[in-house]
């Protein structure tokens, strides 16, 4: 596994050297609307010119703030089964989101019409829904300062946009893949898919920034099922890659075909798997299984409006409130655990150069020698525990999921931080475990509404003993409550076993918005978990 | 352009939802698209919406949204090579550039041998699902909503409100080279509120659903969401077990949409689902309850009737005295297998009786009243067997009367399980715009660990 710090070195490098980077693939024609033609990153003139008149028109109509987006957003995806293709589709959606601060409310609307008629209509529509909601409003909204930025842009950093990647160059990878699964014995079907991502965002706001960037993600998937001779039993195995914030070039080296035989060799194994005995038993977890433990018991409670009532009607509060009784003396974990929240890794699924309030991307602790510090903010937010942080500023954690979505609080990328003093190896994890299972992989996951109770399951199961692999489990799940589970992390791998896993659709909000979200965390043994036999 | 599609775009551009696209105007837009296209075979379809939205949270409007979108799908097709392009730019330059684009990447795909011949002009069933009421659902209108709920919550003083309210318009339609031509149009309202008491140890929650919004009465809805909250105050500790339940037709709904999700022929037939039998499939044997009957009527909930590749859905029937009756076919498989094509089950049906759900509680010897799951996750196709827990109140019922709110639980069960220990079913009501569904009396629901959360 690569090293974090060779990994950001490297990715540094690729930024760098992107105008340089030798177009060898040819576009796939993807329809460009009239509109968005032009060289990105950069700040369209005729963009700009909109955007200031939604600023105008909204200002006029008596709004005290405006945040104003357009974005382009492009997707794709290339999907299959066995020996054939099941589907291609390409989607461009555009339009503008405008969101205005009347009176102590917020209003927002959005249209995909790209004329002036109707950007003057629409930002004029988010100051009346503003003002209707004034009628009922409280408390004061205080917004973080930020410095105006003038104009900006950022640019994810990437060797091969995917859009560059000609469809029948990605349906031939999948079915080769395919053809490399199917080739073990026992497997009887494979799904595999691409799906390419990328936005372009042009960001104004009545304070002086206007921010021109350009995101990409792709996700490359598989899922491989074995049958038993007799169809009594099945066994998938699947979520074999995370999704990234990097190009293409990210899919050519994850996607192999030595990866696919060690993945359909688990499948079938995994038929012959023994049941596992439930009961208490120490866990090894790798970082394709744990980061999603880290996103659902640390990512969300963290998130200030959830831990202050304002997602009570769907995903619901956090157990980390109220921030005056945690922010500084909750202990998460042991005093080794450090957890980092940030917008500013290379490949980094949440990374980014400004958020939608146009506040640049940051990196600051969250969980510091096991205390917790910090919570994810925007600059709404920011005044609501000033108090007890002592932070003026936002950390840069709003977003909105596309054009016709309001911007709110959303996930930065959050890591657990590797073993600072020892490089330990998976064997060395692996060998301070007498009696346990590792786990690899993400499958099931269910946490409570306040981000207590959760149950996971894996990919694949490993039994331990004496610090040794001796066999396949299945049928293992394990539950346990977030701050116990926390505290009995016993061994933390070093920067070696660090990897980066993340989610392409995370839910928060109503409207329900998507976003994207990167976690990197090195190979973690906890003590004494309760695990569930699932196949009763 | 032509002054139909030129006075559609300009009227919604400006957010007016009395300018969803008409019958008319899909027609000339579809016909323009198929005009421009030289593949061998294409496929069109249009999707035109508005949506307006209020959230409430600390008895506050937080956020509000108007937002208007048109879409447009292009599948064009060379022998068995297709691809879909779609794009929201619908001016004559940008819908040509996504025909020449889907037509481009369609010569250049590899063949699925899956696609099948497509449909030629069908008649489809009647479906009134708009409705003015829905339609015009300001924010003004929408906001006198939370205000009245944060007006309920504050005649109990400690109690905190925090709700949404979603109304969508929206028309679309389907067409292709072959004469194929529907369109439909419809409304959905979603509102649902959450009540929070001040000391954080109770939490009520009520939802409501339909494609009339003069349908709902918003007022009941308040008042069950406060009642909920203050009684689940102070929850005891109660162990983690089987226990006889009643859930409400929410929580039923829940269990019944893992149970629709399985029902793939092609799964079963392949042997990879709950359905799938030694040779062959599940169909004909008697798996559920007697009670348990579930039917798929598009047209009856106000749907589309017909697909998103213009296939009729009519009704259809999955299960009927607890015995599983038919699988879910698309077109691929139905020809491969000589069956008929079904579609998948949506727009879901489930019988039920006439009994409220504080009828069905009175029924309940010694067990638990539970209002909502939550965080529900698979763990076993093999099974159907999902984890998840319950949340916004879960009460200890003796001798027929609520007795006391206990802690909430994580569950881990199947709906195979849960519609076979069917006691008694209530009287089914609409829990999203397309599903209705009954309160349930089950003899037994496996909670497997407390959850603290609140």
């Amino acid at each position: 596994m690569m090293q974090r710090r060779d990994f950001v070195k490297q990715t540094a490098a690729v930024a760098g050297g992107i105008a340089l980077a030798p177009r060898i693939l040819r576009a796939n024609g993807m329809p460009h609307p009239p509109s968005v033609v032009r060289s990105a990153p950069g700040i369209d003139p005729v963009l700009k010119d909109l955007l200031l008149l939604a600023i105008d028109a909204a200002t006029s109509a008596g709004a005290q703030y405006v945040d104003a987006r357009v974005e382009l957003n492009l997707r794709q995806s290339v999907s299959t089964r066995e020996d054939h293709v099941q589907g291609i589709r390409d989607s461009a959606s555009e339009g503008i989101g405008v969101r205005a601060f009347v009176d102590g409310s917020w209003g927002f609307a959005a249209t995909p019409e790209l004329t002036r008629e109707a950007v003057t209509g629409v930002a004029k529509t988010a100051a009346e829904v503003a003002r209707a909601n004034a009628a009922v409003e409280r408390a004061p909204i205080r917004l973080a300062p930020v410095e105006a930025l003038g104009e900006v842009t950022w640019t994810a950093p990437h060797e091969i946009d995917p859009f560059d990647v000609p469809v029948e160059d990605k349906a031939a990878l999948l079915l080769e893949l395919n053809a490399v699964a199917m080739a073990q014995e026992g497997v009887r079907f494979v799904s595999s898919s691409v799906s390419s991502f990328r936005t372009d965002k042009t960001l104004a706001t009545s304070e002086g920034t206007i921010a021109a960037q350009r995101f990409m993600r792709v996700g490359p998937s598989m899922t491989i099922t074995a049958v038993s001779s007799d169809r009594s039993r099945f066994q998938r195995r699947g979520a074999v890659v995370e999704p990234s914030g990097f190009g293409y070039e990210y899919v050519l080296k994850r996607m192999t075909a030595d990866a696919v035989r060690v993945w359909a060799d688990e499948a079938v194994q995994m038929l012959g798997a023994d049941s596992v005995d439930a009961g208490t038993w120490d866990l090894a977890l790798h970082p394709s299984h744990l980061w999603l433990t880290i996103h659902e018991s640390i990512g969300h409670p963290t998130e200030l409006d959830r831990a202050l009532g304002y997602e009570a009607n769907y995903a619901g509060t956090s157990f980390l409130a109220p921030p005056s009784e945690m922010l500084g003396k909750f202990r998460y974990g042991p005093d080794f655990m450090n957890i980092e929240g940030e917008r500013t890794s290379a490949g980094g699924m949440a990374s980014i150069g400004y958020d939608d309030e146009g506040v640049p991307a940051q990196l600051w602790p969250m969980i510091k020698d096991g205390i917790f510090v910090d919570y994810q903010t925007t600059r709404e937010q920011v005044a609501w525990i000033s108090d007890f942080t002592g932070r003026k500023n936002s950390h840069g954690c709003s977003y909105a999921s596309s054009w016709s979505s309001i911007p709110f609080q959303r996930m930065p990328n959050m890591n657990l931080l590797p073993n600072a003093d020892e490089d330990l190896s998976e064997d060395d994890v692996l060998t301070a475990m007498d009696r346990g299972i590792y786990l690899e992989g993400r499958n099931s996951y269910s946490i409570d509404q306040q981000r207590y109770n959760f149950q996971f399951s894996a990919q694949v199961a490993w039994e331990i003993r004496g610090g040794k692999k001796v066999r396949m489990l299945r049928d293992v799940a394990y539950q346990a409550r977030t701050p116990d589970f926390w505290n009995s992390l016993a061994v933390i791998g070093g920067p070696s076993t660090y990897y980066v896993g993340g989610s392409l659709n995370d839910g928060k909000g109503q409207p329900g918005q998507s976003n994207a979200v990167s976690h990197g965390c090195p190979i973690a043994l906890f003590r004494g978990i309760n695990v569930l036999n699932t196949g009763r | 352009m032509s002054t139909t599609r030129r006075e559609f775009l300009t009227g919604t551009a400006n957010g007016r939802r009395s300018d969803l696209l008409t019958e008319a105007q899909a027609r000339e837009i579809v016909e323009g698209i198929l005009a421009m296209s030289s593949a061998d075979d294409t496929s069109v379809s249009v999707s035109n919406s508005w949506t307006g939205n209020t959230r409430s949270a600390v008895n506050r409007i937080t956020t509000a949204g108007e937002v208007t979108n048109t879409s447009v799908s292009i599948s064009a097709r060379f022998g068995q090579r297709q691809t879909s392009v779609s794009t929201n730019r619908l001016d004559d330059d940008s819908l040509r550039a996504a025909v020449d684009a889907a037509q481009a990447q369609a010569r250049l795909s590899p063949e699925n041998p899956e696609l099948m011949p497509l449909l030629v002009a069908q008649e489809y069933a009647a479906s009134a699902g708009f409705f003015d009421s829905t339609a015009s659902l300001d924010p003004a209108k929408r906001g006198q909503v939370a205000a009245a709920a944060i007006a309920a919550a504050a005649e109990h003083g400690d109690l905190t409100a925090a709700g949404f309210l979603t109304a969508t318009a929206s028309a679309s339609a389907v067409a292709n080279s072959a004469g194929m031509f529907g369109y439909h149009r419809s409304t959905s309202v979603d509102y649902e509120l959450t009540i929070r008491t001040a000391d954080g140890t109770g939490s009520g929650w009520a939802g409501t659903a339909d494609r009339d919004w003069s349908a709902i009465n918003t007022r009941d809805q308040h008042a069950r969401a406060v009642e909920r909250a203050l009684g689940s105050r102070n929850p005891r500790s109660l162990d983690p077990g089987d226990y006889p339940v009643v859930f409400t037709s929410e929580a039923v709904s829940d269990l019944l949409g893992l149970l629709s999700r399985s029902l793939s022929a092609r799964s079963a037939d392949e042997g990879r689902s709950a359905f799938s039998a030694k040779d062959g499939t599940k169909v004909g044997q008697k798996l559920l309850d007697e009670k348990f009957t579930l039917v798929s009527d598009p047209a009856g909930l106000g749907s589309a009737p017909y697909d998103s590749g213009g296939m009729p859905l009519q009704p259809e029937t999955w299960f009927e005295g607890g015995v599983l009756r038919q699988l879910s076919y698309d077109r691929f498989w139905a020809d491969k297998q000589g069956m008929r094509p079904t579609g998948g089950a949506g727009s879901l049906r489930m019988s039920g009786g006439t009994a409220s759900l504080d009828e069905l509680v009175r029924g309940l010897d010694r067990g638990l009243l539970v209002t909502r799951l939550w965080y529900i996750r698979s763990i076993d196709p093999r099974t159907i067997l999902y984890t998840g827990l319950t949340r916004d109140g879960v009460f200890w019922v003796e001798n027929g009367e609520i007795v006391r709110p206990v802690n909430n639980f994580r569950w881990n069960d199947s709906p195979l399980t849960a519609f076979a220990s069917i006691e008694e079913l209530g009287r089914p009501q609409r829990v999203t715009s397309s599903r209705e569904v009954p309160p349930a009396r089950l003899s037994s629901f496996q909670f497997s660990t407390v959850s603290e959360a609140v």
